[in-house]
């Protein structure tokens, strides 16, 4: 049989339209009710992660102050902060939440290729998160062995949450990537297979490049995590000794041997690393349009884009082990693993010159999406420049486990994917409810989290270079931190209750402009990509009314020559003014 | 408008914030000067983009913003293949730049030279010990299965070149000036790591396997050993001390300390000669150590020997019972001194061990004992255990049985530095910390009930 695309078959797939208000809100198998079903369950661990960063600030900034952060807790804290903002809300947000609701949208098509799938994996995404928030509530409390779960501390006793919390743990990542794998299918099999007429490859919105590429990375790098998970599991309950070497407990011989500690850093890092990406190249992707669009230009070098994403992606398996240079493996492994390590930095810099270049000669607009945007490129030139330090083995030596890194990783995956993550909240905003978002109160919360978090993480590199080192409840009396040291923290913390409760104005924002925002028209910020061009704004179950658009140029036809309006739909039949008009390059 | 002139001062408040900042790395003790030389290396490569990017974005956004009014539009300019490239191989540079003087430090970091003499750093929750080769220069083997009370090394017993080595339990350690060493690390339980800033290098130790490290110590004094790989509750109060010396006065230290075969051929305490000394004691801590409370005495029976040993010592060298805020310690101190000698404080110390543990008796007002075990067991049984019998492996004293008035004392004296401050008690530090999981009266309360319910 000749294979039809499935734009060609339209009719074919009648879809399941919802009959009743469970079906359409709760077991809802429509990709946009899942995508707010997913990134409103992220944002709601979100908060608790941000809640436990300021315990662990309170006790850093000004120890003996509360009287519930006892030891055991604040590693608790730290632990969960950890975990939970790295894979329960951003690996959800930007791929259950931002990858549902674009892929089907901007590809053209009507749901995902696996609708019932699709909500079996949001369902599981719940319940792994309320498997890990259930580790709360059980004796002992979650786990405190840090978010690395490094054996044998995570499984010994000694580790709060040794014996209950680590297997909530366990159980909930499990099941996350199990959920995980059901929409990650779903996403790459709906990016290769359910692209409408016209829409090539090279035409997809990065976007769409950058969740594709990610969810490749976690199809490879889940696997590894849960293979960990599982054998650190039978460690734990059936007493194997897959990571547990001979050792003492409190005096006594314990039963495991022969097992690898090293072993499990290998496998946690194989997905640790990967994982990074998995973060960032949707961001990457997200925040590419949303500059795009709002400088009214063509994002600038489109290939060297796609191909950067794509280079950083497969490189981003060869890296892992720079987390591990002070990790006592063959120290050989460092000259390979740095060469690796700096050279992924030259696709990335690439991608910087571009968002940068794309600014430049420009028709900047300068809204709430966009200065969120803006300051994404401050902080990740930041963030990724101090990489450079950690990435090299040797300066990490002296670096590794202290401040610096803390200060790096938060700068460069925790900074400015949140703020990518506020520039498409905001810029998506408006065709996901149909209303206009209060533009004053959206700058006033770019302000207090952009200048806030600088405020955070510039001077803690500085107490890394001092050799502070991170993990630690308080740093005690000690001869080589000053004592203005303690000054800088409490001044740290105070700027991190800042960012925390300046977040209440995006709240405030959404949820009034749910009801009181202004009617937003189907593309208010004349969009060129086709999720803006939906009949119906919010669009309807099906998307595209009768018929499926026809796609006829790339993704970035803005401020084209010649042409009345300052963007032109990729949908608008014509040729492309690439075709007619040889200007330098061409973007195929 | 606003964002390009936040962002060129973020780019000018960077830049002074960097040099203007006190907190810096520490002063060298080490010969890896060309660590610090890549570090800096990196500072100017890095810096110089920072600046560059920051300020062409910052410009790019002030030169083509929006403006009321303006009929300004974008130039359509999707690629251009030269200035592309050109970017790549200048970033690509830059990145070499970097790397190639990064690779070449690294390879005298992994190529230790044949003359650094080795010791070996041995980390458990949440202690250190050392041990170096004796005179034979030779380390002896050593496994996780010898480890006991008596050997908290794991040396071989049986192999001869472990018989001379040099073994330390103390978290104290020396090294000689201007000779290469070499550390050997090993773990007794779970990952450590040995880090002293001003060496700056570090490692983690891994149990099940021996990594290393090497340096050449470039100057005297004493630097803090931390544990800088996160090993559970006590993380934070793994610390010990290098001191570098002189390689004279470091061989005078080294020829003091305890070689493995003399710590194995102790002579077994004796009980009789403790049961005599012990009668000074019973006058204040009772005929069967039972303590006193109108004395403040507090009971004895149900101590670890190795715990009563070691702070009778303290408190004749001062240790405890030396601060002037401390009353009852200071009535102590001078009794101490009666058992003056090693021997002394041994028999005594296994005499007293000998004595039946009597219950404790509530003193205090009784608190939340469920609350209490929370408390305990979350940052306390880590150590003490989850019967509160204390262990020597985490050098913890027993507290169940312990009078609740006593241990109310004890908690009071660590938070206030009466006790533990000091730079003798190796232990104590711990404590100061610790008691933090207390921070009121009422969980302290809580508490000490609990472990008056352990038996």
């Amino acid at each position: 049989m000749a294979y039809v695309p499935l734009a060609d078959q339209d009719d074919a797939h009648a879809l399941h339209d919802p009959q009743s208000f469970v079906t359409k809100y709760i077991w809802s198998q429509d990709h946009k009710v899942i995508a707010i079903q997913y990134g409103g369950v992220a944002i709601f661990v979100g908060l608790i992660a941000l809640g436990l960063s300021i315990i662990m600030r309170l006790q850093l900034g000004f120890p003996d102050t509360v009287s519930f952060i006892d030891p055991a807790f604040y590693y608790q804290a730290v632990t969960m902060h950890g975990m939970i903002m790295v894979i329960y809300l951003l690996t959800a947000l930007f791929l259950g939440g931002f990858g549902n609701y674009l892929i089907p949208l901007m590809c053209g098509t009507r749901d995902m290729v696996f609708p019932f799938l699709n909500m079996l994996s949001f369902w599981f995404y719940l319940l792994s998160v309320l498997v890990l928030l259930a580790s709360f509530f059980i004796p002992g409390g979650p786990t405190g062995a840090g978010w690395t779960l490094y054996a044998p501390q995570s499984i010994s006793m000694g580790t709060p949450g040794y014996e209950g919390g680590i297997l909530f743990m366990l159980i909930s990542l499990a099941i996350f990537i199990v959920a995980f794998t059901m929409g990650g299918l779903n996403y790459v099999t709906t990016i290769l297979q359910a692209r409408t007429r016209g829409l090539t490859l090279m035409r997809l919105p990065l976007s769409i490049w950058g969740i594709f590429t990610a969810t490749v990375l976690g199809l490879f790098a889940f696997p590894a995590l849960l293979v960990s998970a599982i054998m650190l599991g039978f460690d734990l309950v059936l007493g194997t000794s897959f990571f547990m070497p001979a050792m003492m407990e409190l005096g006594e011989q314990s039963s495991y041997d022969g097992g690898s500690p090293i072993l499990f850093q290998h496998l946690f890092w194989f997905f640790g690393h990967p994982e990074v990406y998995i973060v960032a190249l949707p961001a990457f992707g997200l925040v590419s349009d949303v500059i795009s669009t709002h400088a009214r230009k063509n994002i600038f070098g489109y290939r060297m884009m796609v191909w950067a994403i794509i280079a950083i992606g497969g490189l981003s398996f060869m890296v892992w082990a720079h987390h591990m240079y002070v990790s006592g493996m063959n120290p050989y492994f460092g000259f390979f693993f740095a060469t690796t390590t700096l050279i992924i930095a030259v696709p990335t810099a690439l991608k910087v010159y571009n968002w940068v270049l794309t600014l430049w000669q420009g028709n900047i607009r300068l809204n709430t999406p966009m200065l969120f945007a803006i300051g994404f490129i401050f902080t990740f030139v930041h963030g990724g420049l101090t990489g450079l330090f950690l990435g090299n083995v040797i300066i990490d030596i002296p670096l590794a486990d202290t401040y610096f890194v803390v200060a790096h990783f938060h700068m460069v995956m925790g900074v400015s994917p949140v703020l990518v993550l506020f520039a498409a909240l905001y810029h998506w905003y408006p065709k996901v409810t149909g209303r206009m978002f209060n533009e004053t109160l959206g700058k006033v919360h770019f302000w207090c989290t952009f200048l806030g978090t600088y405020a955070i993480y510039l001077p803690m590199h500085y107490l890394g270079f001092l050799g502070m080192p991170r993990r630690y409840f308080e740093m005690g009396s000690t001869d080589f931190v000053p004592a203005s040291a303690q000054a800088l923290n409490a001044n740290i913390t105070l700027a991190a209750i800042f960012v925390a409760v300046a977040q209440i104005l995006f709240f405030v924002n959404i949820f009034w402009s749910l009801r009181k925002g202004d009617k937003a028209s189907g593309n208010p910020w004349g969009a060129t990509t086709l999720e803006w061009q939906t009949p119906d704004t919010p669009p309807k179950h099906g998307s595209w009314g009768d018929e499926l658009p026809s796609v006829y140029r790339w993704a970035y036809d803005y401020s084209v020559p010649g042409h009345k309006e300052d963007f032109i739909p990729q949908n608008e039949p014509g040729e492309e003014y690439e075709k007619t008009h040889h200007t330098s390059g061409g973007h195929a | 408008m606003a964002i390009a002139v936040v962002l060129f001062l973020l780019v000018v408040g960077t830049v002074v914030f960097h040099f203007a900042s006190p907190w810096w790395f520490t002063d060298i003790a080490a010969h890896w000067s060309n660590i610090d030389f890549t570090i800096n290396l990196t500072f100017w490569v890095t810096g110089f983009v920072f600046i560059a990017v920051n300020l062409f974005l910052a410009y790019s956004v002030y030169r083509y913003r929006q403006r009321k009014g303006s009929t300004h539009t974008a130039v359509y300019e999707p690629e251009n293949a030269r200035l592309e490239s050109g970017l790549t191989i200048l970033t690509t540079i830059g990145v070499v730049a970097m790397l190639a003087p990064g690779l070449f430090v690294w390879a005298q970091f992994v190529s230790v030279p044949d003359d650094a003499m080795e010791f070996e750093a041995f980390a458990s929750q949440w202690q250190w010990s050392f041990r170096y080769p004796g005179a034979d220069g030779v380390l002896g083997t050593a496994d996780i299965q010898h480890i006991s009370e008596l050997n908290p090394w794991g040396v071989n017993p049986n192999d001869p070149n472990g018989q001379d080595d040099v073994v330390v339990k103390r978290p104290t350690m020396v090294l000689p000036l201007n000779q290469p060493v070499k550390a050997l690390l090993r773990s007794r339980d779970v990952l450590h790591n040995y880090t002293v800033p001003q060496f700056r290098v570090k490692m983690d130790m891994v149990p099940g396997m021996v990594s290393y490290l090497w340096l050449t110590p470039t100057r005297t004094g004493s630097f803090e050993i931390l544990c800088e790989q996160y090993c559970g509750l006590g993380h934070h109060i793994m610390r010990a001390t290098v001191e570098v010396m002189e390689p004279a006065d470091f061989q005078n230290w080294l020829n003091a300390q305890a070689t493995f075969a003399q710590t194995q051929q102790r002579v077994a305490a004796d009980t009789t000669v403790g049961q005599q000394q012990y009668a000074v004691c019973a006058s204040c801590h009772g005929a069967n150590g039972e303590g006193n409370r109108a004395l403040n005495a507090p009971k004895l029976a149900g101590l670890q020997p190795w715990y009563i040993e070691r702070q009778l010592r303290y408190y004749q060298e001062g240790v405890r019972g030396s601060n002037p805020e401390d009353s009852f310690g200071q009535m102590m101190a001078p009794m101490a001194s009666m058992v003056n000698s090693e021997s002394a404080r041994r028999n005594v110390s296994a005499y007293i061990s000998t004595l039946p543990a009597p219950a404790s008796s509530v003193t205090l007002p009784v608190g939340d004992a469920a609350r209490g075990m929370r408390i305990y067991e979350a940052n306390c049984a880590a150590c003490h255990g989850s019967d509160g019998k204390g262990s020597w492996a985490t050098d913890a004293p027993s507290l169940a049985g312990m009078d609740d008035w006593y241990l109310a004392n004890q908690l009071n004296n660590y938070r206030t530095g009466i006790r533990g401050d000091h730079d003798g008690d190796d232990y104590g530090y711990q404590m100061v910390s610790m008691v933090k999981a207390m921070r009121t009266q009422q969980q302290q309360d809580d508490v000490i009930t609990y472990i008056n319910s352990l038996r």
